[in-house]
């Protein structure tokens, strides 16, 4: 397959203007700047680009939901890649900072989008040096600016620094935190497209989508809308984690079976261990198993799978981990990374870590998986934002999918806390499952 | 009299960036007020900095340092609101006194025209904006859950007892870093490393007492694409 976002990647100097240059770099935007704004939206809405952060969102359809006018608008290209298991953006920027730039700008004269931001997660402090350098060397040729190649578009990039926290990867957190807030998510709608950054119109895209965009215009939405399957066009960057021989980024045709991405590509499982489940889309995707690796890695497959495709990033877990571990490092994370603001995911995240201690305890009883399950199904939806949703997806299909191990493990951690044998407590009736969850004392 | 909209007052020009002298400090955002002269509420705007008594300390009387009111104020000039700054004034005030500390975050909020408790509930939100005192130096181990899959536990575990008994060393686990492909890494003092073994805690130790970049071999930035694809198209 070609590669079009990892396409010699790792060409030295890439990073600076002058190697981009002479690969062809900013031809797109030339290309584009030929056209009218309404031409290059319509390419954008042509290649059927999904957006890459998680969501999957068409582009082209989020750029045409800006008000048309003469109004402050902004573009923020969300660089905060905090899911966990997913880093391609760290990829593509240290190593391709001109590509995004690039997009940036076609996708802000698409939009007559005249600031844009980038917000990179604090940690990411080599790439962001990267990325002003890279802004200071566009802004010098012309290409970021005032007349920008003598055309009647002007654009003020600026890139701005995170500080860690997982939740302004969501797109309103992120808008607070780049007001110099706290980043809580807000009430949607109105959605950003109307009402985001300073209460104006803002577009908000993934470092992989606004990278692709100098391709498409380059190829032609029709031409790029060719690869991949009907509704998941184009290549995706895969990030592979976890039990696997050779854990990294590849970039593959979307629609192409997991397994492949999986064996072939990043080496499959560790030698003499077996699969055991599989996230395909970051942490917040709800998990696979063993059976399910022919599906199709595309967005509708993913869904009609029960999971989703998410970031896009693959964590692999093999049989020498028991399964509560997993949800335990889930639950740990997003009860720290909860902004608070919803009381659903706020406490739903807390109780659950304290459940999932329960068992490694010996204090649980299998009622305490159905508690679990229903904090889960409490969660879900009830929220400004997903990331209790993230939290009580995965954890709720882990409880589905895992419960006779789970129930193993809460049966040999009372043998071992000696918290007596589990018939005693079924004769009580406390572990009767049809009653349905009941308080615990 | 119909109510004045958030949104105009939001695009109300902002202040200067950097005001003429310590005296003159620079004008506040209107608050949007009904006409009865009550607050416009609004659950994502809540500071009002015009109410008593959060108090916002004034420049004149709060010793700044040149560099670091001159970051803030880079910072502030580069947004449509200068408010927007808070997190790499913040930041800048780490860097120069190691923490947040009380009195930098006071210093910041005097030259920000906001009140030290606006920027105290920002500090406390971002994991990497520390109210504590620390050490000079950061070691962040990614314990999330790739990279605990790959023994990031045992090398935390080891890297707190290599750094025990240092006190510029500041050992902490932290979310997702990121770079799951070279899991368990670790980024010391925002350098990415890895993939690390429980060994290498003591190595790391060494080169942070020595002044040495850290475990260069096993540094992220020169590591090549896992995919095999990109060199031969």
């Amino acid at each position: 397959m070609k590669k079009i976002l990892f396409d010699r990647i790792d060409e030295p100097g890439l990073n600076t203007l002058a190697v981009y240059e002479r690969r062809g770099g900013y031809g797109a935007l030339r290309k584009a700047l030929q056209m009218t704004r309404e031409q290059v939206l319509d390419e954008l809405l042509a290649s059927g680009i999904r957006g890459r952060g998680g969501a999957g969102f068409q582009m082209g359809k989020k750029v045409s939901f800006l008000p048309k006018g003469d109004m402050d608008k902004f573009l923020v290209c969300n660089a905060d890649e905090s899911e966990p298991g997913t880093f391609k953006d760290r990829e593509l920027m240290q190593k391709s900072p001109h590509m995004l730039l690039e997009g940036i700008v076609i996708a802000a004269y698409a939009g007559g989008i005249d600031h844009a931001f980038i917000y990179i997660r604090g940690e990411y402090s080599y790439q962001a040096d990267i990325l002003d350098a890279a802004i200071e060397e566009a802004r010098g040729a012309g290409y970021i600016g005032e007349r920008i190649l003598d055309s009647e578009l002007d654009l003020s990039l600026v890139l701005h620094r995170g500080a860690g926290a997982y939740i302004c990867g969501e797109e309103t957190g992120l808008l607070d935190s780049l007001e110099g807030k706290r980043g809580n998510p807000r009430l949607k709608p109105p959605f950003p497209a109307l009402e985001g950054l300073y209460d104006s119109p803002t577009l908000i895209n993934n470092v992989e989508t606004l990278s692709t965009v100098p391709h498409i215009i380059a190829m032609g939405g029709a031409e790029y809308a060719k690869i991949g399957t009907e509704t998941s066009t184009g290549t995706k960057l895969v990030s592979v984690s976890g039990d696997v021989k050779r854990p990294g980024n590849y970039e593959v045709e979307l629609g192409i079976p997991s397994r492949q991405i999986i064996y072939e590509l990043a080496g499959g499982p560790l030698d003499g261990r077996e699969i055991k489940l599989w996230f395909p889309g970051g942490s917040s995707a709800p998990v696979l198993t063993a059976d399910d690796l022919d599906v199709p890695y595309d967005f509708d497959s993913m869904a009609k799978a029960g999971s989703m495709l998410g970031s896009g990033a693959i964590i692999v877990v093999d049989d020498s981990h028991p399964v509560l571990e997993v949800a335990m490092k889930l639950a740990k994370f997003y009860a720290h990374e909860s902004c608070g603001k919803c009381v659903p995911c706020r406490e739903g995240t807390n109780w659950t870590v304290k459940m999932l201690e329960r068992i490694d305890s010996g204090e649980a009883t299998p009622m305490d998986l159905d508690i679990m399950a229903s904090v889960q199904e409490q969660i879900i939806g009830n929220c400004l934002c997903v990331l209790g949703d993230a939290m009580a997806m995965p954890i709720g299909s882990i409880i589905a999918k895992y419960r006779p191990e789970l129930e193993a493990h809460i049966e040999a951690a009372r043998e071992r806390a000696g918290s007596g044998a589990l018939e005693n407590v079924v004769a009580l009736g406390v572990a009767d499952a049809s009653a349905g969850p009941m308080p615990v004392h | 009299m119909s109510p004045l909209s958030r949104r105009a007052a939001r695009q109300a020009p902002p202040p200067p960036a950097s005001a003429a002298s310590d005296w003159d400090a620079p004008e506040l955002p209107p608050v949007a007020r009904f006409a009865h002269g009550s607050r416009v509420p609004g659950w994502d705007d809540a500071v009002d900095l015009t109410k008593d008594p959060a108090v916002v300390p004034d420049l004149a009387t709060t010793p700044v340092p040149t560099g670091l009111r001159e970051t803030v104020e880079a910072a502030m000039a580069r947004y449509p609101d200068p408010r927007s700054a808070s997190i790499p004034a913040l930041h800048a005030a780490q860097h120069e006194y190691g923490w947040c500390s009380p009195e930098a975050i006071e210093q910041v909020a005097a030259v920000m025209h906001v009140t030290p408790a606006y920027l105290t509930s920002v500090a406390t939100f971002y994991d990497m904006l520390v109210t504590q005192p620390k050490g000079a130096n950061d070691v962040f181990v990614c314990t999330n859950i790739s990279c605990s899959l790959r023994g990031a536990d045992e090398l935390f575990r080891a890297m707190n007892v290599a750094a025990e008994d240092d006190d510029e060393i500041t050992v902490r686990s932290f979310e997702c870093l990121g770079a799951c492909d070279i899991a368990p890494m670790a980024s010391v003092n925002g350098e990415y490393v890895g993939p690390l073994e429980p060994a290498d805690a003591e190595r790391i130790v060494a080169d942070l007492r020595a002044g040495k970049p850290v475990l260069e071999a096993k540094q992220l930035r020169n590591r090549p694409t896992a995919d095999p694809g990109t060199a031969a198209s």
